[in-house]
């Protein structure tokens, strides 16, 4: 199936704060970063340190204080058809198939259910979920429900995949299988992915560049090139020393 | 159908059909025993000890002559007239009920002003027993049928709402965020998001609201009617016709379960995702 190439995005002296009991709380401080298109970005940091809060500003889920976002050049204001987020949780409807819940999205944007349905079942496929097409969600596997989020931000196609810490809740098994799905996705589906997650090794796995949110005050963010051939393997030693100097990022060696 | 019968297929015809019968039989009683066991206890309990003469037969009849009044009444056409009346002002009142709690429900859980404004007043409302306003209703509206519906509509319009409103509220925020992020319109979101996660509680506010009618309905058939099963209730009891009396009471109980069995299976044709898989 026919795939748009990922958008660029440059993100220009963004800041966001909270008011933590009554408190204003910085998370982010005058950010600048360009996202190439089509290349896999992924954010580490501790928590706190706003990763979570930079994707759902990309989402177009909450704004910035100062600063902003554009993609391909258009500033983002609120959510667009050009992104699609997978968040931690698959976030199904429960009165929805599989096959309902993945074409939602395009069913929302005014596809007729037919040629909504049909796109779908591809990506349902994709997921390696042909069989379950008209299983409840209630009926599914952690990792599996998961896989039908994924399905269904696919199925609309975007330019830029947004994820929030996707595979955080599944055990240590299905994990590795998912980042190998998901690296498989990345690179059959040409799509720009930012992606937010806690494991460093997922970070190494699936990055073409690992960004480092500082956690404390006047902190620098940092990025990191990860230059590994893929399919990636994490014995290698040189997937070991990129391990461990992300560790060092953390004061964790 | 449990386990067993996949592992150990019965086989008809070679010369155990008796026993596979016998088997299936007793199989078939444990299940009813077990389901209806004490119930069937409690009338055979009932039978005897009023046939016997333990208990004063005039005050609690023997479940056989319960059942003749009863045969007597519905063939007789005498407790037809009292049915049908009944049904129509129970029926009456809570379509009136759905038409407007439901709507209005769905509205007052979307658009929180709303629902921070006439939240008091219905607090007030839903605490104030509707009992006690029948004899307002009856100053306003007349003796006749129109306070009697209108009382039923009252007590059955609170527990459909108030189910109605908690239905929209309780919906999951991240699938609200889920929809918006693929671009669904406030109308959408309402229509594919809030509307199904609500039904569930809205069925909860139904079955309260059909046993309240039910109640509401015999308690003011109970106050100047002249037709009706409560009102067949009370005049039997008069006349001491303790038979009749019991009859239109298991009338009674017969449309509570009527009425709860149908939201049941309305419910479950409905919701069919939230049932386990057969």
């Amino acid at each position: 199936m026919a795939s748009p190439s990922g958008a660029e995005v440059s993100i220009r002296d963004l800041s966001k704060s909270f008011s933590l009991g009554g408190r204003p709380l910085q998370v982010l401080r005058t950010l600048n970063l360009d996202i190439r298109s089509g290349e896999c970005l992924v954010i580490v940091g501790a928590s706190g340190s706003g990763k979570t809060t930079l994707l759902r500003i990309l989402a177009g889920l909450e704004a910035a204080d100062s600063g902003g976002v554009a993609i391909d050049g258009k500033p983002v204001d609120g959510v667009g058809a050009e992104r699609a987020v997978i968040f931690q949780e698959p976030r199904l409807l429960p009165w929805l198939t599989v096959l309902g819940n993945v074409a939602f999205g395009l069913e929302v944007r005014g596809v007729p259910r037919q040629q909504a349905q049909e796109r779908a079942r591809f990506y349902i496929a994709l997921v390696g979920l042909a069989e379950f097409g008209d299983a409840w969600p209630r009926q599914l596997s952690g990792g599996m429900a998961q896989r039908v989020g994924i399905a269904r931000a696919l199925t609309v196609q975007p330019e830029i995949l947004l994820l929030d810490e996707p595979l955080g809740a599944l055990d240590a098994m299905t994990k590795i299988g998912m980042q190998e799905e998901l690296a498989r996705i990345w690179s059959e589906e040409n799509v720009t992915m930012v992606m937010v997650t806690h494991d460093l090794e997922e970070a190494i796995y699936l990055a073409d560049r690992v960004l480092i949110l500082p956690k404390e005050k006047g902190g620098a963010a940092r990025l990191i090139d990860v230059d590994l051939p893929r399919p990636r393997d994490r014995s290698e030693t040189r997937f070991v020393s990129y391990r461990q100097e992300l560790l060092r990022e953390f004061g964790l060696h | 159908m449990s386990l067993q019968h996949i592992e150990q297929p019965v086989i008809l015809g070679d010369g155990r059909l008796g026993t596979d019968i016998l088997r299936l039989a007793r199989a078939a009683s444990v299940r009813l025993l077990s389901r209806y066991g004490i119930l069937i206890a409690f009338l055979a309990l009932w039978q005897v000890s009023s046939s016997t003469g333990w208990v004063n037969a005039a005050v609690l009849p023997p479940i056989d002559t319960i059942v003749a009044a009863l045969w007597k009444g519905l063939t007789g056409g005498t407790l037809l007239g009292d049915i049908a009346i009944s049904l129509q002002r129970a029926g009456i009142a809570f379509v009136a009920a759905v038409v407007v709690a439901i709507p209005l429900g769905l509205f007052m859980g979307q658009v929180r002003s709303v629902e921070t404004a006439l939240d008091p007043i219905l607090q007030v409302f839903r605490q104030t027993s509707a009992l006690a306003l029948y004899p307002v209703f009856i100053l306003l509206l007349g003796l006749g049928e129109a306070s009697k519906v209108f009382v039923i509509f009252w007590a059955t319009l609170f527990p459909l709402l108030l189910n109605t409103i908690s239905g929209v509220k309780e919906v999951d925020p991240k699938l609200l965020e889920m929809a918006r992020v693929y671009g669904a319109t406030r109308l959408t979101v309402f229509r594919r998001v809030v509307l199904p996660g609500a039904v569930p509680s809205i069925f909860v506010g139904l079955r309260l609201s059909a046993t309240t009618a039910l109640l509401l309905l015999i308690a003011s058939e109970m106050i100047g009617a002249n037709k009706g099963i409560g009102f067949q209730v009370m005049n039997a009891q008069y006349n001491f016709q303790i038979p009749l009396m019991f009859a239109a009471i298991v009338i009674l109980a017969g449309l509570g379960l009527i009425a709860n069995q149908a939201l049941v299976s309305l419910q479950r044709r409905l919701c069919r995702w939230s049932q386990p898989v057969n």
